[in-house]
């Protein structure tokens, strides 16, 4: 055993995937230095002081490091063997944080232990790949053979998002919801997604453009109606495959909306509401009418993604107005531009905007950013440490970055792709989806692209945990991936 | 395993999308758009304001007259103020308890100090006195988050010449909009010199580019200071009014209402500009201004109003030297020409007139301000044979205006008044068409009737005259420090009389000193030159006026005096007038004159004249 361990160890070394290790050595260096700026002071101290944010980085990378060559020199079975357990021993740590964790800024997520504080939600994120990764390894498990396979899936991913809302960590509980990609990969449909998009597109558009009114409703509400008459049709042409149908379903929408546009311009007003509602029941209806008469299914999606549209937009306006807190209202609104509130929740990404914004093509300089050092941008050394770069590095800075993350994602893609059995793969699509929801949400956050959701931004924001998260999810692939010709064998 | 190679397509869509949408909204924020860029330096510079010393004043002697003292005011960091006892600030500082919550009240009000921030220093009480400031260092352990911070206020070395230095005061919403320099809080000229050489006193205020943190707080000079701009000091003042003889003037004045002004005939410099009743230059200094300043704006004699200047009278006798300059440029007479006076002008109306020789001359006439002789010569030009009506008329006005009434002459401080010379329009309209003669306006040949001059109109006639022929415009400041003063100041300005006509009058002026009017001038070592006034007047008992001038050879100083409701000009216009004069030129009062100025200090004009209103 001792001696097999031994030749593991050298064999990992020379089938590792260096060019991920490079990209992730490159990240995490780059990480330092701007987290080095990020909290320069303009009195400050040297770059290796422990008490600096950059210094306690460094020690940070170097246990990183550390870990990462034990991860290699671990036997990759152990990972498969000891998934469920380890996910077991996750998800019990992450039920007793929410008990004895302190509260900070109103979250239960942090484990103190002296002077170092652990995120436990950070180390859950390998655990439930993992255990997503053991479920798919099970035997002739397919996705799409029985509906509860879905719900197991489900389960496995919903548990620690469950634990981690109880903790009050929004953020890094919507991370485990990126897992849902894994399962696009896996053989979920394609329609799922498709149905996110409308209804986040849905949402915003819907919430957005109150203002004016169309037949009574308002303008956004008035073109979601538009789109959803136009995709139902779009299905039946091309999803459906039935031509005829389209075409009469076209007819009618085309001609029931040129009587309205007459009787409006006749001053006869119709609520749009009802107009539309009534459109779609009747193309539901007349749809319905030819599918049972011809005892075919195939029309089941179309009309259900048409009911569950019409019910969506229904429930926005309501969800919106009666269950959202203010605060909540607030920052959707700030997003979509609706509204501008620079002291309150607005703040912080108008702060980021000019501080990136002031950066121009190739930056103020190292260490010359004034709206960083001074302040203005908040967790400038945590979340918003894309804004250093984007200040101090300008434009060319931060296209470098995401040209290395971009590598880093394309990289992990290909070497999920190359592994030959579903446990490697579908963790090797975790850790992709992971990364990929990091830098959407936390760049885009940042850029004020998307809500503030605070995640850090992969090896770059300070803290250990979340680094070493990462780096363990990295490095279990590449353990796995290091060892794949081994099971070939 | 399947559809192994449709998906490993997709991954690029998936990656490339996201970057993407982020490489473009990048490009947008960082190249794009120009705003973050602006936001980033507002943000983040604080331009700390250097203030520069403002430009001292001195008078014509070099003495140093206005010069800058520390004054101290109470600022705080309002996060770092901690428990403290409201009543011993109070007491410290001198306000009750209600004065303090006002105070603070207004201080966090962002309507009435927009830069209010709980992080930065706000500023509390202004215009701490030495004393206070004093008591408050002592105490100022007690108070977390207090500390004074000195600043500079105008310090006066006399109590004289209010009026002309003017004061200072914060600035306007209106004096910043209609100069891009002023920023809320700093300070700007208000009356006298202060306001007219603003521009001057000021300096250039300096800037330093400070970086200033999320929460306010300075950290530093940006990039070690190099775009920093030095403050340029104001320019100091010298001015042409010798104080002392400010100072003399105003005591001489004291409960009296009315104006002396004093002019060094050569240059056109004014020596003195007395306005009375007056008040002390300090009482618009310190944390007192506002309230003094609204006592003097209530106060019935209106010490705010410079009477020398802004004050327009009915000359009275004093016009007499111009009418016989204009007559005798005009033909109208000569030195010899006699006129008749029978206790008065009596043709067809009567204007009175008191005992001397009849007929009389110019000479004598100006001696004995003989009212019959300029209603003859008045009506002679103006109904001159062979002239149509008003012709005459509007050439006397040209004359007029030629010698400096009836248009501000352009003294360098502010609100001058203009006067009033009426011209033929004006009695046309005022006689509605119907015809009128010298006769109808015969009042205006002795400076009365419409005739309206500030006194430093009339000192200006007398400086003409001092100078036979020519005056320069009268101005308060004499030099500015590495500048030049303003060129229209050294313009000579000639009105179109013949200098022997000057002569005549000068002579004239003489006699009234010997054996005149005016005899309580007459100096035993000093020629002196002067007229009476004694100017009628619907406010009450006739205003007490004089002209004068001296030496009578080579004129040093012509003054013009004016006391309202004081009666005959001989008896505070003549005496005050000599003072001035005497101790201009010999610099104290000869012994046997010393009870002249002992009834100037101890008489009061005020009391039984009535509030007048101007």
């Amino acid at each position: 055993m001792e001696s097999r361990n031994t030749d593991a160890g050298i064999s990992v070394f020379k089938s590792l995937d260096w060019i991920t290790v490079l990209l992730y050595l490159i990240l995490v260096a780059a990480g330092a230095v701007s987290i080095y700026a990020a909290s320069y002071d303009f009195d400050n101290a040297s770059l290796f002081d422990l008490k600096e944010f950059s210094g306690k980085q460094i020690m940070w990378i170097g246990l990183s490091l550390l870990i990462g060559v034990v991860i290699l020199l671990v036997d990759y079975r152990i990972y498969k063997i000891y998934a469920y357990p380890i996910y077991m021993v996750v998800l019990f740590v992450l039920l007793v944080t929410i008990f004895i964790a302190p509260d900070i800024k109103g979250s239960h997520s942090w484990l103190t232990f002296g002077s170092v504080s652990l995120q436990p939600a950070e180390f859950g994120k390998f655990a439930t790949a993992l255990a997503l990764g053991k479920l798919f390894d099970s035997y002739n498990f397919n996705l799409n053979a029985k509906i509860t396979n879905y719900f197991q899936a489900l389960i496995i991913i919903f548990l620690p998002v469950i634990l981690i809302l109880a903790q009050r960590e929004t953020g890094s509980a919507l991370v485990y919801i990126s897992l849902i990609f894994v399962l696009y990969r896996e053989g979920m449909s394609g329609l799922v997604l498709f149905a996110v998009l409308s209804a986040i597109t849905f949402f915003v558009v819907a919430v957005k453009f109150a203002e004016p009114l169309v037949l009574g409703i308002p303008v956004g509400e008035f073109s979601v109606f538009i789109v959803i008459l136009l995709i139902y049709i779009l299905m039946l042409a091309f999803y459906c495959k039935d031509i005829i149908i389209a075409r009469n379903v076209t007819y009618g929408f085309v001609g029931a909306g040129v009587i309205v546009t007459i009787l409006s311009l006749c001053g006869i007003t119709v609520n749009g509401t009802w107009f539309f509602t009534g459109l779609l029941a009747a193309g539901i209806i007349y749809t319905l009418f030819f599918m049972l008469r011809h005892q075919i299914n195939k029309f089941i999606i179309t009309i259900c993604f048409a009911v569950v549209s019409v019910l969506f937009l229904f429930s926005v306006n309501y969800v919106y107005g009666n269950v959202l807190q203010p605060h909540q209202q607030m920052r959707i609104k700030v997003l979509l531009g609706i509204e501008e509130n620079l002291r309150g929740a607005g703040y912080n990404v108008n702060q980021s905007k000019i501080a990136i914004g002031s950066g121009g093509l190739i930056g103020k300089g190292f260490l010359n950013g004034t709206q960083t050092k001074l302040k203005y941008v908040p967790e400038q050394h945590t979340d918003f440490i894309f804004c250093t770069i984007g200040e101090e590095e300008g434009f060319v800075g931060a296209a470098i970055v995401l040209a290395l993350f971009l590598g880093l994602i394309l990289r992990l893609i290909h070497v999920a792709e190359r592994q030959r059995t579903p446990f490697e793969r579908v963790y090797a699509y975790c850790v992709v989806s992971i990364l990929i929801f990091h830098l959407a949400i936390n760049v885009g956050m940042v850029i004020g692209l998307c809500p503030v959701i605070g995640i850090p931004l992969p090896f770059f924001s300070y803290g250990g945990s979340s680094l070493w998260g990462f780096t363990i999810l990295l490095f279990i692939l590449l353990r796995l991936d290091a060892s794949r010709k081994e099971r070939m064998d | 395993m399947r559809k192994d190679y449709n998906l490993e397509k997709r991954k690029y869509i998936i990656g490339g999308f996201i970057t993407l949408i982020d490489l473009i909204r990048l490009f947008n924020l960082q190249i794009g758009d120009t705003k973050y860029k602006e936001s980033a330096e507002s943000n983040a510079f604080f331009r700390r304001v250097i203030y520069p010393s403002r430009g001292l004043i001195y008078d014509r002697n070099d003495k140093l007259v206005v010069f800058n003292k520390p004054a101290y005011e109470v600022m705080l960091i309002p996060k770092d103020v901690g428990e403290f006892d409201t009543l011993t600030l109070c007491s410290v500082l001198g306000i009750t308890k209600e004065q303090l919550a006002e105070r603070w009240a207004d201080m966090k009000n962002p309507r009435k100090n927009p830069g209010y921030s709980a992080y930065t220093p706000q500023k509390l009480i202004s215009h701490l006195s030495q004393e206070d400031y004093g008591k408050l260092s002592e105490k100022l352990y007690l108070f977390p988050g207090f500390y004074i911070q000195k600043r500079t206020a105008r310090e006066y070395t006399f109590n004289a010449g209010a009026n002309i230095l003017g004061n200072i005061r914060e600035v306007s919403t209106t004096d910043i909009d209609n100069d891009r320099y002023y920023r809320r809080g700093d300070y700007t000229g208000d009356l006298g010199i202060e306001k007219s050489y603003e521009k001057a006193l000021r300096g250039q205020k300096g800037v330093e580019i400070l970086m200033k943190d999320a929460f306010g707080r300075i950290k530093g000079k940006y990039e070690d200071g190099i775009h920093d701009e030095l403050p340029v000091a104001g320019r100091n003042l010298k001015l042409s009014i010798d104080i002392e003889l400010q100072k003399y003037g105003e005591e001489l004045m004291r409960n009296k209402i009315g104006a002396i002004v004093a002019i060094e005939p050569e240059t056109g410099e004014i020596l003195a500009l007395v306005t009375s009743p007056n008040y002390d230059p300090s009482l618009l200094v310190g944390k007192e201004r506002g309230k003094n300043y609204a006592m003097l704006t209530r106060d019935p004699y209106k010490p705010l109003y410079d009477r020398a200047l802004q004050g327009a009278y009915p000359p009275g006798s004093t016009f007499k030297p111009s009418q016989g300059l204009i007559f005798l440029q005009e033909g109208i007479v000569d030195l010899s020409t006699m006129y008749p006076c029978h206790h008065g002008y009596i043709n067809g109306l009567r204007v009175g007139c008191h005992g001397h020789a009849s007929p009389i001359s110019l000479k004598p006439a100006l001696q004995t301000s003989c009212n019959a002789y300029f209603c003859w010569g008045f009506k002679n030009m103006i109904d001159k044979k062979g002239t149509k009506p008003g012709v005459q008329f509007e050439k006397w006005k040209d004359y007029m205006v030629q010698m400096g009434y009836g248009y501000r002459l352009g003294v360098d401080l502010p609100h001058e008044s203009r006067g009033f010379i009426p011209n033929t329009k004006f009695y046309s309209e005022s006689f509605r068409g119907a015809n009128w003669t010298a006769n109808s306006i015969i009042s205006v040949s002795i400076g009365q009737g419409e005739i309206m001059a500030t006194p430093l109109q009339i000192a200006n006639l007398c400086a003409t005259i001092a100078n036979r022929g020519y005056f320069y415009t009268p101005h308060v400041v004499k030099e500015i420090a590495d500048s030049a003063i303003d060129v229209k100041y050294k313009e000579k300005h000639r009105p179109k009389i013949d200098k022997k006509h000057y002569e005549a009058v000068a002579e004239g002026m003489r006699m009234a000193v010997l054996g005149g009017t005016c005899k309580l001038a007459n100096l035993p070592d000093i020629e002196v030159c002067g007229k009476t006034g004694t100017a009628q007047n619907p406010h009450g008992r006739d205003h007490s006026a004089f002209i004068g001038f001296a030496p009578y050879h080579n004129p040093k100083i012509a003054v013009a005096v004016y006391v309202e409701n004081a009666g005959f000009g001989a008896t505070y216009g003549v005496p005050i007038g000599s003072l001035i004069i005497e101790k201009y030129l010999k610099g104290e009062i000869a012994s046997n004159r010393k009870y002249l100025e002992e009834r100037m200090y101890n008489s009061n004009t005020i009391i039984g004249s009535g509030v007048k209103k101007h």
